[in-house]
């Protein structure tokens, strides 16, 4: 098995095919690259602009590391067999866009349901539909949220250059193995395709996480239990002659199905709920520019952060008081930081590529005094610093 | 009754008994195939602990996973195969079955199945085709016979059922037959040629759904049903002969092919060495 019982082997592989250092890369490269550190060894995808160079990417790579890379017949299939090479042990990733991202949906619930580690990149382009297909968005906000059905929670993280997506895509397996879940990486098609420096680090600077396994064959049997209070089961993978049955059906602990009793259900559902509610420290992350004594705050994330912080800065040579807030991880929304910024300002304003979608989270968190303008753009041409900064002005 | 299965039922050693019994209607064509599938498991001397069963969404799927005692992964509705696939990947030495029905597998399945057999990717499928929709209530499969009745066609089906074997033999698959549930020791030696063969495998049952289909259909009666299996089979030697005229509304029974092909997981791995090697990547 690769992710486990090998790492001397896959550090030497690292270390001797990628040397540190910085490399001139597309944020797609990056993602690849991350995804290499983090352990993944298992990449199945169907193409799509502006992904397709992660797959590319993977493609060239994984075999030099021994991992897999599956070109398969669509979108569905590929996060199906996602879900089953993770139940071997692989750490598993395919990368995406919009309308793809909407074909993974129905098995995104599946994986939740069977708390199946994962990593799902999704390149956000212009939609609806096929809208421009090779240009960059941030309209995905609320499919990562909301795109599958039932009640779910879900994390996703959403890196804001090409290095950081180096790091958020090992941050986003981290993440997917301790919780044992899917990680949703939402990028953008503006990232993807900018080449820019990108430092590689030490393999061994990396770490990595592992999902927890059962200890014994009590906890082995309980494939869906709460052994240690924690809401995460340990993961008894295929192969090792645990009888594991997994099914994204409604489950008692011992992961046999019983869909007719409402307590079993509940104690499910909330079980997924609570393990992602109660291990925040996991996944929470954000940045902060400039807020200790900002009046206006500007709220941002992805792509659009970076013109963002260029509009704080210039505002701030201008003698305005502005500051910057950016989630990284998105889902979970960090709304207790959210709330205690808002009581600070003024004013906030929420630059995204899309007509207003982040900003419907923010606003959950501030109070009805304070000023909350959206600053929006669509058409697939990303924000400019003027542009936030005619706004920032436009409130000060 | 059912105590005396449980206790001298030798198969049963096969079954999670917490699951049973089975939620099956009584004379349903999937407990023949599970049957055949404890046989062939057992003939074969296979350790449950070296199998890994895959299913859709249907009664069919339900054959296998939860009642057979192995790993088991129950996934969502057509995309069984697709799922398999990470597995056999994952677990190149285990023995990856996928038992499901003929609405998951060839209707909103039928890319991933013809895919797998193209890719030719180790993996014994073995297809329950009932000519319905079992699980969500009798209405039309794309495996319905022409001319028949069900709850989404009730005047007469006026589309042409797709032959399975037929198409998966096209393409690519190592081994391909087909048997109806009247079938049952043939059955159980093709499946066990199937998890034998290196290379994609299915086998098609022909299975009753006296429930949603024959009740329909003028066959209320599970026997009945096995009676219109037997009469209207022609094994496919004979089947060759006949034109299409003849073959209208028959089963044609037997192994489709049984050869040998590059397999797929056999390949990547075999990519990887020869990357490896290539790039001085070989461990010392
Ligand atoms: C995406 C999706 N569409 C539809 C369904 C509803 N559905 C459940 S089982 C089934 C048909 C099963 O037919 P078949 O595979 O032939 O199995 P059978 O019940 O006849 O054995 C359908 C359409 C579903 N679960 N998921
Ligand atoms: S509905 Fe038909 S296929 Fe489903 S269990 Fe009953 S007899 Fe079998």
């Amino acid at each position: 098995m690769i992710i486990r019982g090998d790492e001397p082997e896959q550090i030497r592989l690292i270390k001797k095919l990628y040397k540190p250092g910085n490399y001139f890369m597309q944020g797609n490269e990056a993602v690849a690259y991350g995804a290499i550190f983090a352990g993944c060894r298992f990449y199945a995808g169907y193409p799509i602009t502006p992904s397709s160079e992660i797959a590319e990417t993977m493609a060239r790579e994984l075999p030099k590391l021994g991992g897999y890379y599956l070109q398969m017949e669509d979108e569905i299939g590929s996060i199906a067999a996602m879900v089953g090479a993770s139940w071997t042990g692989l750490k598993v990733m395919t990368a995406t866009a919009g309308p793809g991202f909407s074909l993974m949906q129905e098995n995104l619930g599946y994986a939740v349901m069977t708390e199946t580690p994962l990593v799902l990149v999704d390149v956000q382009r212009s939609g609806p539909s096929t809208g421009q297909a090779t240009k960059g968005a941030q309209g995905d906000f609320f499919q990562a949220r909301w795109g599958t059905h039932g009640d779910h929670p879900i994390v996703a993280v959403s890196p804001t250059s090409g290095q950081d997506a180096f790091w958020e895509t090992i941050r986003a397996f981290n993440i997917a193995e301790r919780l044992r879940t899917p990680v949703v990486m939402l990028f953008d098609g503006v990232l993807a395709h900018t080449r820019e420096l990108v430092k590689i680090p030490d393999v061994e600077e990396v770490e990595i996480a592992y999902r927890k396994l059962p200890q014994n064959e009590g906890e082995a049997k309980l494939p869906f239990g709460d052994p240690h209070g924690d809401g995460i089961p340990p993961m008894p993978l295929f192969g090792h002659g645990y009888f594991t049955h997994v099914t994204g059906s409604t489950h008692k602990e011992n992961g046999l199905r019983d869909v007719y009793t409402p307590e079993v259900h509940d104690r499910l559902v909330r079980r997924l709920h609570r393990k992602i509610e109660q291990n925040r420290h996991v996944y929470e992350k954000y940045e902060e520019h400039f807020t200790d004594d900002a009046e206006i705050l500007v709220v941002s994330w992805g792509v659009t952060a970076r013109p963002a912080l260029g509009a704080v800065l210039k505002a701030r040579e201008e003698g305005i008081k502005a500051g910057l807030f950016v989630p990284k991880t998105v889902h979970p929304f960090p709304g207790e930081r959210m709330r205690a910024l808002g009581k600070k300002v003024r004013a906030v304003l929420v630059p995204e590529m899309n007509l207003g979608q982040m900003i419907l989270e923010v606003q959950r968190f501030v109070n009805d005094d304070v000023l909350l303008k959206g600053v929006n753009k669509i058409g697939g041409v990303p924000l400019t610093v003027k542009e936030i900064l005619r706004e920032i002005r436009g409130v000060a | 009754m059912a105590k005396e299965i449980y206790s001298r039922y030798p198969m049963v050693k096969y079954l999670r008994k917490e699951a049973l019994p089975t939620a099956l209607c009584p004379g349903c064509g999937g407990g023949t195939v599970l049957n055949a599938f404890a046989n062939a498991i057992d003939q074969l001397r296979i350790d449950p602990k070296d199998l890994v069963v895959v299913s859709g969404i249907g009664c069919s799927a339900w054959i296998a996973s939860p009642y057979f005692l192995a790993d088991t992964l129950h996934t969502t509705h057509g995309r069984a195969i697709a799922f398999a696939t990470g597995v056999k990947v994952g677990l190149p030495d285990k023995k990856v079955v996928v038992i499901s029905g003929d609405g998951d597998l060839a209707s909103i399945g039928g890319n991933h199945l013809i895919h797998a057999a193209r890719r030719n990717i180790d993996i014994t499928v073995i297809l329950v085709n009932n000519m319905i929709y079992g699980m969500t209530g009798g209405q039309v499969a794309p495996t319905t016979p022409f001319g028949a009745k069900t709850t989404t066609t009730p005047y007469r089906n006026i589309e042409h059922p797709l032959q399975i074997s037929e198409t998966v033999a096209a393409a690519g698959a190592s081994y391909v037959a087909r048997w109806t549930t009247a079938h049952v020791y043939q059955l159980i030696e093709s499946i066990k040629k199937a998890l034998q063969v290196r290379g994609f495998s299915l086998v098609e049952v022909v299975s009753q759904c006296p429930v949603q289909f024959g009740r329909r259909n003028r066959m209320k009666e599970p026997a009945e049903m096995l009676r219109w299996f037997l009469k209207n089979s022609v094994p496919i030697s004979k089947a060759k002969k006949m034109s299409p005229e003849e073959l209208e509304g028959k089963f044609v029974i037997g192994e489709f092919v049984n050869r040998e092909r590059p397999e797929f997981v056999s390949e990547i791995n075999k990519l990887i060495e020869e990357v490896q090697e290539h790039f001085g990547l070989k461990g010392e």
